[in-house]
């Protein structure tokens, strides 16, 4: 009995109707589409993106030159050289990011003791020619710099997690 | 006006005769071009709401340039032929693939007497032009000297040929219905409303048509000849640029034959679905009288329902196995439609009203 109901069922073409039915109500359905430059989705405080070297409200750069993120750094994409100041302090003498080779795990900022190296909200970045995305410390510093307020803030959300 | 007329009566009568048929071909080509152009737009949209996107609208105003776009790209691309092909073959299998797809046009009647040739045989005549496409498919296939356009050429060649059958048989039970292989008489033996059509008493022969000629243009859900998850492209994987581009010409242009081929045969060509019910005062109303009377328009929005259906299935159905589309062209529609023109035969022998009184 079943296999004459089957028969009639295929021949009668009635599972490809089914089919036909509900693509046509996804027809109309709501479309999920995001137009990316006009519209954007939400973004968490903890999103990983563009890195950049914090300074501390009177100027003077965070950065002690422990080379935590740098012995971490699972894509070994840092490179920190350091010397003693004057002042007796321990600073880099170059903190280079090589973004082509940097994979976005965030954890040079969770090893980081002074909150020196975040990574910010930024992505939408790109380079025009070779070394563009080779990001040296004065570049860090000069995004550090620009989204201060911003990654100050970000920082604040997420301090009770931490 | 006087003077036009004048230099008109001046022409020699057969460089009237070809002009005048250069015009009427041109006033079939030029929109059938455009439409193929929108129909690949159409086609976009249509998949990306089925799969709840909205499809391409960065192009002009909802991307309603996008079309245009592409042919340019297409035109201002490199020709590539590849070394060890045969050249001249290669450039003129797409040509054999566009070339029967416009010619099959030459006996589609748009209304009552406006048809570029009505000849008699105009049902042969489509399943002779019709069955000249596959050429094109399988000289591509060979002339590209590739393993995957062969292959894609093989699987075509033989799929379009067994559902050609099918479709024949599908034909006949349209000419015995119609007493007539002319496409203007097998439409107005259709004259009347929705029920005085032939797709009901002809249902089954009508699905296996329009199946088959689904299949016949290459079309998912049979579409192995290009198959791009198992053979890239098949039989045009070499091409590119404009010979590319004539070959998607060819498929679009195919898929508006069928479509205006089963309206015409089985949707009732240019009759309104209430054709002969309204009163003529409605039908006198300006404007909308046209609107609600017979009509090319009604042959245009027939064809378009058709087309959807096209995309619908594409933006639906999986691909069929190759030995599946075997067994359903040879051991599925072939029986049916034979068994269907024994049943067609008895109701004209009855006189079954309204169709075949």
């Amino acid at each position: 009995m079943r296999k004459v109901v089957n028969y009639f069922r295929s021949l009668l073409l009635w599972e490809l109707f089914c089919g036909l039915a509900l693509t046509g109500k996804y027809l109309f359905a709501r479309k999920i589409t995001v137009q990316y430059p006009d519209e954007k989705t939400p973004m968490s405080n903890r999103f990983r993106g563009l890195h950049a070297l914090r300074r501390y409200p009177n100027g003077e750069e965070r950065c002690i030159a422990c080379k935590l993120c740098e012995a971490v750094c699972p894509a070994l994409a840092i490179t920190i050289e350091s010397e003693q100041r004057a002042d007796g302090t321990r600073r880099t003498t170059r903190y280079d990011i090589d973004l082509t080779k940097c994979i976005f795990c965030g954890f040079c900022e969770e090893s980081c003791p002074v909150d020196s190296i975040v990574e910010t909200r930024v992505f939408e970045y790109h380079g025009e020619q070779r070394g563009d995305l080779y990001m040296t410390k004065d570049k860090l510093l000069a995004v550090g710099d620009k989204f201060e307020k911003q990654i100050a803030e970000d920082r604040a959300r997420d301090a009770r997690y931490r | 006006m006087d003077s036009l007329l004048a230099i008109w009566s001046s022409v020699p009568e057969s460089a009237q005769l070809i002009t005048l048929t250069v015009a009427k071909i041109l006033a079939i080509v030029i929109p059938l071009s455009l439409s193929v152009a929108y129909l690949t737009f159409a086609e976009r949209k249509v998949i990306g709401y089925v799969q709840v996107r909205i499809g391409p609208n960065r192009v002009g105003p909802r991307g309603w340039l996008q079309p245009i776009a592409d042919a340019v790209k297409l035109m201002f691309k490199e020709i590539i032929l590849p070394s060890s092909s045969n050249k001249f073959l290669f450039v003129l299998a797409p040509i054999l693939c566009l070339g029967p797809a416009l010619a099959a046009w030459a006996v589609v009647p748009f209304m009552d007497g406006v048809v570029l040739t009505d000849i008699d045989a105009g049902l042969l005549y489509i399943l002779a032009i019709s069955s000249m496409g596959v050429y094109g498919i399988i000289i591509a296939g060979w002339a590209s000297n590739s393993k995957y356009a062969f292959l894609g050429a093989l699987r075509s060649a033989a799929q379009m040929v067994s559902y050609e059958i099918a479709m024949g048989f599908a034909l006949v039970g349209v000419l015995l219905a119609a007493g007539s292989l002319n496409l203007t008489q097998i439409v107005t033996a259709q004259q009347g409303w929705v029920w005085n059509w032939f797709w009901f008493p002809l249902l089954p022969l009508f699905f296996i048509y329009f199946i088959a000629g689904v299949a016949e243009t290459n079309r998912a859900p049979f579409d192995v000849a290009e198959g791009e998850s198992e053979i890239v492209a098949g039989f045009h994987v070499e091409y590119a640029g404009m010979t590319f581009a004539v070959f998607f010409l060819a498929e679009y242009a195919n898929m508006i034959l069928v479509a205006v081929l089963t309206a015409i045969m089985f949707l009732g060509g240019w009759y309104a679905p209430w054709s002969g019910l309204l009163p003529e005062s409605a039908l006198a109303i300006p404007g909308l009288g046209w609107l609600l009377s017979d009509g090319p328009h009604w042959l245009l929005a027939k064809i378009s329902f058709l087309l959807f259906l096209f995309l619908w299935f594409r933006a639906t159905f999986p691909r069929y196995r190759y030995d599946q589309i075997m067994r359903l062209g040879w051991k599925v529609f072939i029986p049916i439609t034979i068994v269907w023109l024994l049943v067609v035969g008895g109701m004209v022998i009855a006189e079954v009203p309204p169709w075949f009184a």
